[in-house]
């Protein structure tokens, strides 16, 4: 009897999802595929918490052209085939719109056929640089690229005077991005990479790597290290120990509270480019920006009781250049607001000012990067 | 008319395969099948290894990775016809599984599980680590599948061209099944040792359908990569693998229809389980524990126990 009670709750639960919706004023539907759970939840978490939260509030201030907005979101896990599924999904079963969402590049390097062939408008929250080069007709993306963080990194050294640069990065996808964007710029700024070191992802000690660094012909006069999660926080903390002597910076992965608590004392004098969001009080007044991320940092955080990261700050940026397409096309046809999106000028996020072009489907310029460096346990506001 | 159960089994995955497409409303609903018929066939060529001889492998999902990598890489860094990739990814996987499973198919139970699960990983390493060749983390894209002038695509296709394949490999599975080789399996599984007083070499038994499942995961994911038409190395995964794993589990050990009938639950429930948003991942455990409480040989062998007794014949 059980048995037959949790079959048939089985096969209702199946009904229900494949069950199409009824159709009203129909609610415009927007799309979202992101890892909410698996290896890159702490990006996804919080995308999907801003997603909910804007979507909400604006329905309660009367909807996009008059109708309500409706959020699709399904969780990848992180795995690029199971985004895949959702994609087709959301574009077959759902008919959605357009998509906020792919928390990673494998998972957004996946899905984009998909949208592509729809002609759905797909803005992609991952940071990669293959996303949007070469441009695709529909697809976008808010955050900066990695490529973009070496060019800040180097901009500041350049600054200091500093051109010998050892590297040591992560195997993992972010890793293993960066450190190829940042040999690819280097000679643009007349940076000299005298030593490029990479460690693995479950590595719990890099003074290896970093002494065969100390001990480079000539030396280095700065270190970079590319990679996110727990990898910077024990390089910072051998940095350290080795008293190496020289500057090290980081990259806009360790942007989070977690990694000063991880490293403890070792981060201090550590630099590293950050959205504006890390440092939304210490903008001055005139910051364009400063109205925008202080609003989106105080409603975060007191509906969500964490501290806000910048990687819902890329969920914001999304879903508000595609309402502001959506109003602008006054249309739900994709190639109309794809056009729209194409046609933002100086739309203010959390990530910087964004102009898109055809050529450029991200539209962020250096600017939107600032370098932070920490001092006394916090993040604070070189320039 | 009599029908034997592997008969049975072939006509019924048949009388679904070609009903399906009749029954599915968008091409979503196909690409969820076409899912289901590539894990199934990972699935069906694991149960070989798992049900019928009786060993564990944690790392199959590596072989699964090597055939989707191989059509991958295949053109585009040798510049090979994507299906001669595939061909290239199968002989590669089996021929892994032959070296490797000399060696580790001595030990047995944990200790096996162990060296097969060393084997996933240090395949997943590789596509994760090896940027250059492979992509690393972030995947690679896999050019289309050209046949004789056509261009394959649509998921109506794959649909057609995967349900073929697990079609192919359920016939040859069910026929091992009752081959010497299947029937030398079946006997080591029970009693190594009584299966070798019999005059079995069991040694060469358990390699030939090691290198067998492999050359099923390959297959799988060459499909799987020639469908997708991008791979990244969660296909080699130490996760995939269980889930491998967990297919042939619920589905029934030693069942061929219960290996498709696993790969069927695991790849349809977590979309129809999206209605439970949050908890989704919380109600898939509790059903897998139910399955296992109240259907414990696995779900096809336990319903057909369930069953009037006149209507197994």
């Amino acid at each position: 009897m059980q048995r037959r009670q949790f079959f048939a709750g089985m096969a209702a639960a199946a009904m229900l999802a494949f069950a199409a919706p009824g159709h009203a004023q129909a609610p415009i539907r927007i799309g979202s595929v992101l890892s909410v759970t698996g290896p890159a939840s702490f990006l996804g978490d919080p995308e999907a918490r801003t997603l909910r939260l804007y979507i909400d509030r604006i329905n309660q201030a009367g909807g996009v052209l008059g109708r309500r907005l409706e959020l699709v979101l399904y969780d990848d896990g992180g795995d690029a085939n199971r985004a895949r599924t959702f994609a087709t999904r959301l574009v077959e079963d759902d008919r959605v719109i357009a998509v906020v969402g792919g928390t990673t590049t494998g998972t957004s390097m996946a899905m984009i056929p998909v949208f592509e062939e729809a002609k759905i408008p797909f803005i992609s929250l991952a940071g990669g640089i293959e996303i949007i080069e070469p441009v695709k007709p529909f697809t976008f993306k808010t955050p900066h690229t990695d490529k973009m963080a070496c060019e800040k990194i180097f901009d500041d050294l350049r600054k200091r005077g500093l051109t010998r640069v050892g590297l040591i990065s992560g195997t993992g996808g972010f890793g293993a991005s960066m450190r190829n964007q940042c040999l690819r710029v280097a000679g643009e700024f007349g940076i000299q990479i005298v030593a490029d070191e990479r460690y693995g992802p479950g590595d719990t000690d890099m003074t290896p790597q970093l002494t065969r660094m100390r001990n480079v012909p000539g030396g280095v006069q700065a270190v970079i290290n590319a990679d996110f999660g727990q990898g910077p926080a024990i390089v910072t903390r051998n940095f350290a120990q080795l008293n190496m002597g020289v500057p090290l910076y980081q990259s806009h992965g360790v942007a989070s509270r977690s990694f000063i608590e991880l490293a403890g004392a070792a981060a201090e004098g550590v630099r590293l480019p950050a959205a504006a969001l890390l440092v939304a009080e210490q903008l001055p007044d005139n910051d364009p920006q400063k109205r925008v991320v202080m609003a989106y940092k105080q409603l975060y955080e007191s509906t969500q009781n964490q501290p806000v990261s910048t990687f819902g700050g890329h969920a914001y940026d999304g879903l508000m250049i595609l309402v502001e397409a959506i109003k602008r096309a006054n249309s739900t046809d994709g190639t109309r607001i794809r056009d729209a999106i194409r046609a933002t000028r100086g739309f203010v996020g959390t990530g910087g000012v964004v102009n898109m072009s055809a050529t450029d489907h991200m539209g962020l310029d250096l600017s939107a990067f600032r370098m932070i460096e920490i001092r006394n346990g916090t993040w604070k506001l070189i320039d | 008319m009599r029908l034997a159960p592997r008969h049975a089994t072939l006509l019924l995955v048949l009388a679904v395969f070609a009903a399906l497409p009749f029954l599915l409303p968008s091409s979503f609903h196909l690409r969820v099948a076409t899912l289901v018929w590539v894990q199934a066939l990972a699935a069906v060529g694991l149960n070989l290894l798992m049900g019928l001889a009786g060993q564990v492998s944690l790392g199959h999902a590596g072989f699964f990775g090597i055939g989707a990598y191989a059509v991958a890489l295949g053109p585009r860094h040798l510049g090979l016809d994507p299906l001669l990739s595939a061909l290239a990814g199968l002989v590669l996987s089996g021929l892994l599984a032959l070296v490797v499973g000399r060696p580790i198919l001595r030990l047995r139970g944990h200790y096996l599980a162990v060296a097969t699960l060393g084997l996933g990983i240090l395949v997943w390493l590789v596509l994760n680590s090896e940027v250059g060749l492979t992509g690393g983390p972030d995947g690679i894209q896999v050019p289309r599948l050209v046949l004789f002038g056509w261009r394959v695509a649509g998921a109506e296709t794959w649909y057609w061209i995967t349900g073929l394949a697990l079609l192919l490999g359920v016939w040859l599975a069910l026929n091992l099944e009752d081959s010497p080789l299947g029937r030398a399996l079946r006997a080591l599984h029970d009693s190594e040792v009584a299966a070798r007083v019999a005059g079995i070499d069991v040694a060469r038994a358990k390699l030939v359908v090691f290198v067998i499942a492999a050359i099923y995961a390959a297959l799988a994911g060459s499909l799987l990569a020639l469908f997708n038409r991008f791979v990244t190395p969660q296909v080699a995964d130490f996760l995939h693998s269980i889930e491998l794993v967990t297919m042939v589990v619920i589905g029934g050990m030693g069942s061929t229809l219960g290996a498709i009938v696993g790969a069927a639950i695991l790849t349809v429930l977590p979309q129809a389980l999206t209605v439970f948003h949050d908890y989704e991942h919380a109600v898939l455990g509790l059903m897998i524990i139910l399955f296992m409480i109240f259907l414990r040989q696995g779900i096809v062998p336990g319903l057909v126990a369930l069953l009037p007794r006149r209507a197994v014949a």
